[in-house]
């Protein structure tokens, strides 16, 4: 069987805000340009996950006519709580004076992403763009001189071994004369991108969390649409920030969530169990008592903002959205940065399709998105440097004194996966086990994100070198994978009396958390066969 | 409001399914028949032994060995003049039947009833199983097919009249050719009465073959987890689980499995479970009647040298 | 000849079915879609047919809302010649001996020979159209089949059929419906290229109040509920004889 090709004016990798948005923009601008998106959930919304607390101005700047209408926007914030859990049981509501002013969520609305993004999909429909959902994009094209030309999607029917199966179906190559990269945080083809590209020079090292969420459903008299609840403190303690959220949205559902940074410096600490402690904290018990869970999902999150925010336009094409770092890291909203990345996107490729010269970066720096994300910078280096409280209370003092206006620029130089101090027994970190009510196991977990590969192919998750989780990773570190994959997909099982490293690769939620924290950056996660991994419905 | 029985012949006995049908019937109505389609006169005896008929109708043809279906679904649907219900047990046999003397009815059957609540509600799964609905009819005539497991096996205590039917042979476009009896080595996973499940605590391949030969001395089919099938103890048919066979078996003993949530979707429903692990917290003992805390070795052992 | 190939879209067979308590109905808001497992089976044994020379045209049928044409554009993308979409109302709840009358109506106008359908849609788990649909029009009938042979002359065809008790092997004559079980063929991918062509393949739509047919239900839901797992008392054991003797106490053995 040939691979085929074809070939449109732009190509779009990825179906969340970013990409889609770029390709509404594009059509709306000039309705003759062929635009093709592809999407390697089995559906646009199927991968996507975010709190969240939407700024819906962007959504109205798209589509001044139809956002009104857009369904998602359904339940504005009513009210907004921030708690200081200094304990298991205890907390401190943080006035609302005291707030840092990047929380304050008045005029948003508590939305589903998921949802928010099939219905751009169909905007993006009507307006003639071409949607392939289950389709990964699986490399990037370049001819002779080095621009990208378009992407190659992955052959299908490939069993374990790398054989053909009776259903073997060669991917295909779409060429285009823009190709715009928005895969979300940790894009495997971003990371390449960045990488040949060298997008990053003079950035500083891009910063992550892994967020997880569940979404339950509760009694009714437990629940107030509108409601925002943020936490910071426990479960977290020394070593390691984030915090927690709590979004009372429609049809008695409640989006709980943890964001936990990946600085995290304790290779004992697992951020999955974190947030079944969270939980059962009583701010947070409260609302979920004799609720039922209905959705569970984890997510990396980018958000080193602009001091890591990568070169958005290169030879060829645009990487956008948190795939570039895009998120205001001070409000941990990332969905209107990526929706604003791609509008912008949109308007400079249109621009040089037609030959007009023209400089993203002047776009980008006349922009409110840079605006934005400008005032934002030192929020979580801050945070990083100085730990939690001292960065907390500069943060403050930046954003409600200063107004984010100091002339300062604090960095944090350290990547990630670099953080991990040596295992040691003396700070090892024990995790009751689940409860069955509140917290919960992982494959129980996993049963409700829907995730599901097919099972004989080959792994997606590829080790560089295949000894080393077993080497280096476990004599150092007690292999961590086996704690911050959300999905249990890394065991150090016993196979025949000797240890074997087990890769659980079809539980994958596509979070690409092993990529990004594994301390001897070995694992690379590559797109698995179209149409595999979570199943999100709602979030 | 009388009830026909359409049974279900294993040569000459009756199949376990069709008894279920008469006790499902007996709930609906005082007088139940039993319709036998057969070549063979002589097997009205064992129908007439059911408890529960009253009359045995019996056709007999010698077309009607390996019957076609286009035929014997006519022959029914002649036959139902007053009756209110038309009632089998859930098999391939009644589903490849059934549906189509409905279409000649003009009646929507209900498959796979799993309760009666009145004489014209009922109980019956959907999804696999996943979610179970109350279904009421506005039919005139009921036609449904009844889950085998969900109700008592009517006894041999009976004595029905036989009644014999003539009946003109309608021309079938269809023909038997062949019938290639399972070779019962070891029954199929799906169908199976007794199940011993293996799961990553049997450790290799080799081990696993303990599960096998338990299997053999129950007469039980060989099911495993997915961990079991990933780690190479044996192939994927025998994978039970959301993405491996749905199965419900009389017993199902499940030996070094921890019991997570995708195993459990595709064994819930068996009759009785037992749990052989060592681990008292395992999720799998909350669903076990039976749980037995100990090295799954000890116990295979012990089991494959008890004398029966 | 003319094979019709009915197909259903249904809730996606990995996905867990969630039951709407308010509506009393299983919640599909949302909820991922696919084409039922089986249809996809009887496309690809069409696809073969038609491959091998034998048949003139695939059509692929489904009945529903407007989503519907999804599914039959993944039929298209696998293959299939043309497609049509009887098109309903939303809140029509068809039930298999409806679906049979519409088929068959499609059937007759359509003159084909031989209907390829799934042996059962996963979301009801009913096993009853294609039987149903071969009593309305007298066509010959091969259920739960694994293996499919079309005669050299084209008039008959031989089909093994997967039973309780093993495998039967039948002589259809045509015109014939067969249902199909898992084992048949493994379908192929409707791959990226089929996907974009498939749009330009023909679809026909035709409104089903237009046919005429009495769809008024003849069952009714009356509620539904998560079978869920529950869990059980359970006994302790400590010896394999305790265990046989408990065993056979159950009567399982
Ligand atoms: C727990 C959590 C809470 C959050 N809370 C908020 C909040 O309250 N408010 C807010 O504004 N933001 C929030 N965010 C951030 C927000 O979700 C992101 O900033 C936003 O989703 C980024 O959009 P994007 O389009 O860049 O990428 P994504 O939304 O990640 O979309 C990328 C898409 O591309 C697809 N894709 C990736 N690779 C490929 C490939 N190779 N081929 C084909 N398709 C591919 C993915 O499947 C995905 O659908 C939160 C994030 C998390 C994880
Ligand atoms: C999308 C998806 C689909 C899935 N589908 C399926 C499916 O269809 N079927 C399925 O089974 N799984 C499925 N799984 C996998 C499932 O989540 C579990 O990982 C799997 O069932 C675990 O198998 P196990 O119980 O054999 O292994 P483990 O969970 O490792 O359990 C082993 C058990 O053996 C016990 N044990 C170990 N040694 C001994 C000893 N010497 N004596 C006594 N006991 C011992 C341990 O206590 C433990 O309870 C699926 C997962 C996903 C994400
Ligand atoms: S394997 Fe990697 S990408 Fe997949 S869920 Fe685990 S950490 Fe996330």
């Amino acid at each position: 069987m040939e691979r085929e090709s074809i070939e449109y004016d732009v190509v779009i990798v990825g179906g969340g805000p970013a990409g889609l948005a770029s390709a509404c923009k594009l059509k709306q601008i000039n309705p003759n340009l062929s635009v093709c998106l592809l999407e390697k959930g089995s559906e646009i919304g199927s991968h996507i996950l975010s709190g969240a607390v939407f700024e819906p101005k962007t959504l109205f700047d798209l589509f001044p006519e139809d956002a009104k209408d857009c369904p998602t926007l359904k339940t504005p914030v009513a009210k907004d709580d921030l708690f200081w859990l200094t304990g298991e049981n205890k907390s401190i509501k943080v006035p609302s004076l005291l707030m840092p002013k990047s929380l304050h969520n008045k005029g948003n609305y508590i939305i589903s992403l998921g949802e928010l993004c099939q219905w751009i999909s169909e905007k993006a429909m009507e307006l003639g763009v071409d949607i392939f959902p289950g389709f990964p994009a699986q490399s990037y094209l370049k001819d002779e001189s080095g621009r990208v030309i378009g992407i190659s999607t992955g052959d299908m029917g490939i069993d374990k071994e790398g054989n053909q199966k009776g259903t073997y179906t060669p991917g295909m190559d779409i060429l285009a004369k823009q190709t715009i990269f928005a895969e979300g945080a940790r894009g495997h083809l971003g990371k390449q991108l960045i990488k040949e590209f060298n997008l990053d020079e003079g950035r500083t090292p891009q910063h992550f969390a892994i967020g997880f969420k569940e979404i339950w459903e509760v009694e009714n008299d437990k629940h107030s649409p509108g409601d925002v609840v943020h936490t910071m403190g426990w479960p977290l303690n020394e070593g390691t920030t984030g915090g927690g959220f709590l979004y009372h949205f429609d049809n008695k559902r409640i989006a709980v969530g943890l964001i936990v940074d990946l600085n995290y410096t304790n290779p004992s600490h697992n951020p999955f169990q974190e947030f079944q402690q969270f939980k059962k904290h009583p701010k947070i018990k409260q609302f979920l008592d004799a609720g039922k869970r209905v959705s569970y999902g984890a997510r990396a999150i980018t958000k080193g903002g602009i001091n890591s925010l990568v070169k958005m336009d290169f030879n060829g094409g645009m990487i956008i959205g948190c795939d570039a770092g895009t998120l205001n890291p001070s409000k941990i909203k990332g969905s209107h940065c990526a929706l604003q990345s791609g509008i912008l996107a949109a308007e400079y490729v249109s621009k040089i399709l037609t030959e007009e010269n023209c400089d993203f970066d002047d776009l980008f720096k006349a922009s409110t998105l840079y605006k934005e994300l400008y005032k934002s910078r030192n929020f979580s280096a801050a945070m990083h440097k100085f730990g939690f409280y001292l960065g907390a209370a500069y943060n403050f003092i930046e954003s409600n004194i200063f107004r984010n206006t100091l002339p300062i620029t604090i960095k944090d130089e350290q990547k990630d996966c670099d953080s991990l101090n040596l295992n040691n027994p003396l700070y090892t970190k024990e995790y009751p086990t689940p409860d069955n009510v509140l917290s919960f196991d992982i494959t129980s977990s996993l049963f409700l994100s829907g995730t599901n590969h097919e099972e004989d192919q080959p792994v997606h998750l590829k080790l560089t070198d295949p000894s080393i989780p077993l080497t280096r990773n476990k004599e150092l570190f007690d292999e961590p994978a086996q704690r911050y994959c959300p999905a249990g997909v890394y065991e150090i099982i016993d196979k025949e009396g000797e240890d074997y490293f087990q890769i659980n690769a079809q539980n994958c939620l596509h979070c690409k958390t092993c990529d990004i924290k594994d301390p001897s950056q070995n694992i690379n996660w590559t797109p698995p066969e179209g149409g595999g991994g979570p199943n999100y419905v709602g979030m | 409001m009388s009830a026909l029985i359409l049974i279900e012949l294993n040569g000459s006995e009756v199949s376990a399914n069709s008894r279920a049908a008469i006790t499902a019937a007996s709930q609906l109505s005082d007088s139940v028949d039993a319709l036998v389609l057969t070549n063979d006169a002589s097997n009205s005896s064992s129908v007439a032994a059911l408890s529960g008929i009253n009359t045995v109708k019996m056709i007999v043809d010698d077309s009607l060995e390996n019957s076609s279906v286009e035929v014997a679904s006519k022959l029914i649907a002649d036959v139902m003049g007053d009756y209110k219900y038309l009632i089998s047990g859930s098999s391939t046999f009644s589903k490849n039947i059934l549906p189509r003397v409905g279409a000649l009815l003009d009646v929507q059957p209900i498959s796979d009833v799993c309760e009666i609540k009145s004489n014209n509600t009922f109980v019956r799964p959907l999804y696999a199983g996943n979610v179970m609905a109350t279904v009421e009819t506005s039919d005139e005539t009921i036609v449904m097919t009844v889950r085998s497991t969900a109700f008592e096996h009517s006894g041999d205590d009976g004595s029905a009249s036989v009644e014999s039917l003539s009946a003109s042979m309608s021309e079938s476009n269809s023909s038997f050719v062949s019938l290639q009896e399972s070779e019962s080595e070891r029954p199929e996973l799906t169908t199976a009465d007794r199940i011993v499940s293996g799961g990553r605590g049997l450790g290799s391949k080799e081990n696993f073959a303990l599960i096998e030969q338990l299997a053999d001395k129950l007469d039980a089919a060989v099911g495993a987890s997915r961990a079991a099938v990933d780690a190479g103890f044996i192939s994927n048919d025998y994978q039970v689980g959301q993405t491996g066979k749905v199965v419900a078996p009389k017993l199902y003993l499940a030996v070094g499995i921890s019991g997570a949530i995708q195993h459990l979707a595709g064994m819930k429903d068996s009759q009785v479970i037992v749990v052989i692990n060592n681990d008292p917290d395992a999720p799998m003992s909350r669903m076990a009647d039976l749980v037995w805390q100990v090295d799954l070795f000890d116990a295979l052992n012990e089991l494959n040298a008890y004398q029966v | 000849m003319k094979i019709i190939i009915p197909v259903k879209r249904v809730l996606d067979p990995y996905t867990q079915a969630r039951v709407n308590k308010q509506t009393q109905q299983v919640d599909l808001t949302n909820a991922k879609m696919a084409m039922n497992p089986f249809c996809e089976i009887a496309v690809e044994e069409a696809l073969t047919i038609k491959e091998s020379g034998s048949a003139s045209e695939t059509i692929a049928v489904s009945i529903g809302t407007d989503k519907t044409v999804d599914t039959l554009r993944t039929a298209l993308a696998m293959g299939v010649d043309r497609a049509i979409f009887i098109k309903t109302d939303s809140e029509l709840d068809l039930q298999p001996l409806h679906v049979a009358k519409i088929l068959a109506n499609i059937i007759k106008r359509e003159e084909a020979e031989l209907v390829i359908m799934g042996k059962q849609a996963v979301d009801n788990d009913n096993n009853q159209t294609g039987q149903m649909l071969s009593g309305l029009i007298d066509y010959s009938l091969g259920t739960f089949i694994s293996k499919f042979d079309l005669s050299a002359d084209g008039t008959s065809v031989e089909v093994c059929r997967e039973i309780d008790s093993g495998i039967e092997t039948r002589q259809l004559g045509l015109p014939a419906i067969v249902t199909v079980d898992l084992r048949l063929n493994e379908p192929r991918y409707a791959s990226l290229p089929n996907i974009m062509k498939a749009r330009s393949k023909p679809m026909e739509t035709i409104e089903l109040s237009s046919l005429g047919i009495d769809t008024s239900p003849r069952i009714k839901i009356v509620s539904v509920e998560e079978s869920g797992t529950k869990d059980r008392a359970s006994k302790q054991i400590s010896s394999a004889e305790e265990l046989f003797s408990e065993l056979n106490q159950m009567g399982v053995l």
